[in-house]
């Protein structure tokens, strides 16, 4: 496991001692509560990105081999399943970044490890903000093509 | 209060062999997540949302933005932080959750090999893509 800063242990630590004797008001981010929560998430989502851009970079090479080559592989990711795919992907990557951001002041801003029970707010406010807008322009052809009027 | 002598130390100091490559990976995470704010949130925008999206991405779109140095150097720099970072954060997973000597090892060399394949495609791509293909 990567260095994180003692807090880390201090939470698995406090998790197992009774609750009399817990004397931890604060520095307890991880084992249960949304610290955990958090935390899986950035490593679920850091995983699959690393494997999408994997498949990514596959694809974008198809562009030495042909124009058509290139040009069929991304029809497919004009296809409605493969858009909504993408919109999982785009989510994937803003709660990646928006949290890695939120890791990185609690590293190392002086207030952060106080504040970092809002800052999970805060990512969860800006993504939403920048998720609705964005899954309605990512779509506006997929929606288009199922359920608009011109063919 | 007295004590018997302690016996001199037999083990050699741990110091010296230990080597600061953990906390640079550390540090490393951190300063290329910055970065990659920046590139991977730029290009998600521009590539998916700005007009059209990815409705509008073919061999031509690709042709147009590689002929600028620009977009080559950002493109470039954004395979190499983002397989690095991926790539260092894929080895702690393995670390965490692989507990056979073994099993560790092989996954790791799998990681680092196709790893270095993928950034050696995609530079090798950027650097000798040819638009009169199209
Ligand atoms: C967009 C900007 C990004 C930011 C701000 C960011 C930030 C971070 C941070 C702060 C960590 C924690 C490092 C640690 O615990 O030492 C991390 C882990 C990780 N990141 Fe990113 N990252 C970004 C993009 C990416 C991308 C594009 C990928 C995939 C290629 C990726 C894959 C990973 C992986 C696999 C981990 C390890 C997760 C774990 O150990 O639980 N990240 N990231």
């Amino acid at each position: 496991m990567s260095v994180r800063g003692s807090s880390e242990w201090d939470g698995i630590v406090a998790s197992k001692t009774p609750v009399s004797l817990r004397a931890l008001p604060i520095g307890t981010l991880y084992r249960g509560g949304e610290g955990m929560w958090t935390w899986v998430l950035q490593r679920i989502t850091g995983v699959s990105v690393f494997f999408f851009l994997f498949v990514h970079v596959l694809d974008t090479a198809l562009v030495r081999v042909s124009p058509e080559a290139y040009d069929l592989i991304i029809a497919t990711y004009k296809t409605p399943i493969v858009n909504v795919l993408e919109v999982g992907l785009v989510g994937a990557v803003l709660y990646h970044a928006l949290n890695g951001i939120r890791i990185i002041l609690i590293d190392f801003w002086k207030r952060g490890p106080r504040v970092q029970r809002q800052m999970t707010w805060v990512v969860a406010g800006v993504w939403l903000v920048v998720m609705i807008p964005g899954t309605y322009y990512m779509m506006i052809h997929t929606i288009d093509a199922l359920f608009g009027s011109t063919p | 209060m007295s004590s018997a002598p302690l016996a001199a130390p037999r083990s050699g100091s741990r110091t010296k062999q230990r080597s600061n490559f953990e906390l640079y990976g550390w540090l490393f995470m951190r300063i290329s997540g910055i970065v990659l704010v920046v590139l991977v949130l730029g290009h998600l925008f521009i590539m998916n949302i700005l007009d059209g999206g990815v409705q509008r991405i073919n061999f031509a779109f690709v042709a147009g933005r590689w002929a600028s140095p620009f977009w080559q150097i950002w493109d470039l720099s954004m395979l190499w932080l983002a397989m690095l970072h991926g790539g260092n954060g894929m080895r702690t997973i393995i670390n965490d959750y692989a507990e056979r000597n073994q099993t560790r090892f092989w996954l790791k060399m799998l990681l680092y090999v196709s790893t270095a394949f993928i950034i050696a495609l995609g530079t090798l791509v950027i650097f000798t893509f040819d638009p009169s293909l199209g």
